[in-house]
């Protein structure tokens, strides 16, 4: 059962300038996407916000294109879109591979990039392909557009640099040079105790990033400068175990995830498919 | 709102932000979409949006606006799918089984193993065991 829902307010704009005016006048508003996330809440009754901002009919905010060299992909672009997308699978093929992953067909048809990653959960599968990709977060008010180094955007558990009269509109990912992987170990019923994702870019300039771990995402800076300096696989686990310092609930999980961490890494450079 | 519900167009009031589910049962007089779980998890309240499998308990009904819905009272009952769940066991306690077959007619004609395993992946079955769906929708 749904609870009470006469109290809320839904603000339907058709364009994003409409959508961006209402944030400035009628804010807070709390945007809505797909509602995969909000819905779960709403249901639920956990929910406090009482004022929402539909963005679903804003189809320009669907769009996936090559853009002065990098991939634009809109932030309502779903789950679905992605792995459709000859672009994506071409030029980002660990996101088509990550959204593969997500719930199940009748998630991926609704659920969005931009929700996934202004939800800012730990173990939110796009994000280490995002940090990995060394994509840009765009964001729109009204009066302004900010670019953001994805690696910035979230700031802690659940908590982004967004500010209330912004939207995600966009992400940018520059061409990424080298072999991608993606790998997402243990479900997300059980993420709280076993879940670890991983994304890596193998190649002259490697790059790592790990999800599930840590409050949000880790870019293992140090394993990737030791790879693209010759580092042994071995040397190469050990410093990823101790950079990525994994959320210590119980002691036997901190070291099961450093293992799997550390397997997956051995994994996906070694071009394996995981 | 206006919509087409298995091919019949309806104009509805109803919050913008009440569940399609409750659009379809309550205002709709249409049971046949069940509710297992309510949070996305178990597909039971899948129908189709413009061809599209989705889960009716977390769209709001704003975005099933100028949309065709199809419910499982759309396939009318005699659909080679609902035959074959009657004839291979598809179905026991039933709860899913609404869900299942939308999410098995979504697939089209004649799908794989493989791509019934990916497109039933959030469709979830406390009876059969799932062998038994797979291979009604392998016969329908
Ligand atoms: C059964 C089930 C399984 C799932 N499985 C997975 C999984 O395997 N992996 C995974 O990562 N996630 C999973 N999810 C979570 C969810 O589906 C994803 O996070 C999805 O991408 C969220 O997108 P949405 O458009 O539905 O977000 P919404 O629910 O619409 O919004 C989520 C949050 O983002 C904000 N928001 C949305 N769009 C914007 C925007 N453009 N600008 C600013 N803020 C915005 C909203 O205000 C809200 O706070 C699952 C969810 C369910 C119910
Ligand atoms: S009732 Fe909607 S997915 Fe379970
Ligand atoms: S037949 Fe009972 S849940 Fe599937």
């Amino acid at each position: 059962m749904q609870p009470s829902i006469s109290r809320l307010k839904l603000f339907q704009p058709s364009s994003l300038d409409e959508a961006l005016a209402l944030l400035r006048d009628e804010g807070p508003l709390v945007p809505m996407a797909g509602c995969t996330d909000l819905y779960v809440a709403l249901n639920f009754g956990t929910l406090t916000d009482t004022r929402f901002l539909d963005l679903w009919r804003l189809d320009a905010l669907r769009r996936i294109e090559a853009r002065d060299g990098a991939l634009s992909i809109g932030a309502l672009a779903t789950h679905a879109d992605l792995i459709r997308s000859a672009l994506v699978r071409r030029r980002l093929p660990m996101l088509a591979a990550a959204a593969r992953e997500i719930g199940g067909v009748q998630i991926q048809n609704r659920g969005t990039l931009g929700g996934n990653v202004a939800n800012a959960s730990p173990a939110g599968d796009t994000l280490p392909v995002l940090a990995a990709a060394d994509a840009t977060v765009v964001l729109r008010s009204a009066g302004a557009t900010r670019r953001v180094p994805f690696t910035e955007f979230s700031t802690g558990y659940r908590q982004t640099v967004r500010r209330p009269d912004e939207l995600i509109v966009a992400f940018e990912i520059p061409p990424v040079r080298g072999r991608q992987a993606f790998r997402k170990v243990g479900t997300r019923a059980a993420q709280a105790i076993s879940k670890v994702v991983m994304a890596v870019v193998s190649g002259d300039s490697p790059r790592i990033a790990v999800g599930s771990v840590a409050p949000t995402v880790v870019r293992a800076r140090r394993t990737e400068a030791a790879l693209a300096s010759g580092a042994s696989i071995d040397a190469a686990q050990r410093i990823l175990i101790e950079e990525i310092a994994p959320i210590d609930d119980i002691r036997s999980t901190a070291d099961y995830r450093r293992r799997v961490v550390a397997n997956l890494l051995a994994r996906l450079t070694s071009g394996a498919s995981g | 709102m206006r919509l087409t519900i298995n091919g019949v167009r309806r104009r509805i009031e109803a919050h913008p932000m009440k569940r399609l589910l409750d659009v379809l049962r309550e205002d709709c007089a249409l049971t046949g979409t069940k509710e297992g779980c309510g949070e996305g998890e178990c597909g039971a309240c899948t129908v189709l949006i413009d061809g599209v499998p989705i889960n009716s308990c977390l769209v709001p009904a704003a975005h099933a606006d100028g949309t065709r819905v199809t419910t499982i009272e759309g396939l009318g009952g005699r659909h080679p799918l609902q035959r074959a769940f009657v004839a291979y066991g598809g179905a026991q306690c039933g709860i899913c089984t609404p869900g299942m077959i939308l999410a098995a007619v979504a697939l089209g004609p004649k799908p794989t193993l493989d791509e019934i395993k990916v497109g039933l992946a959030g469709n979830l079955c406390r009876c059969t065991g799932y062998s038994a769906i797979y291979r009604s929708i392998r016969q329908a």
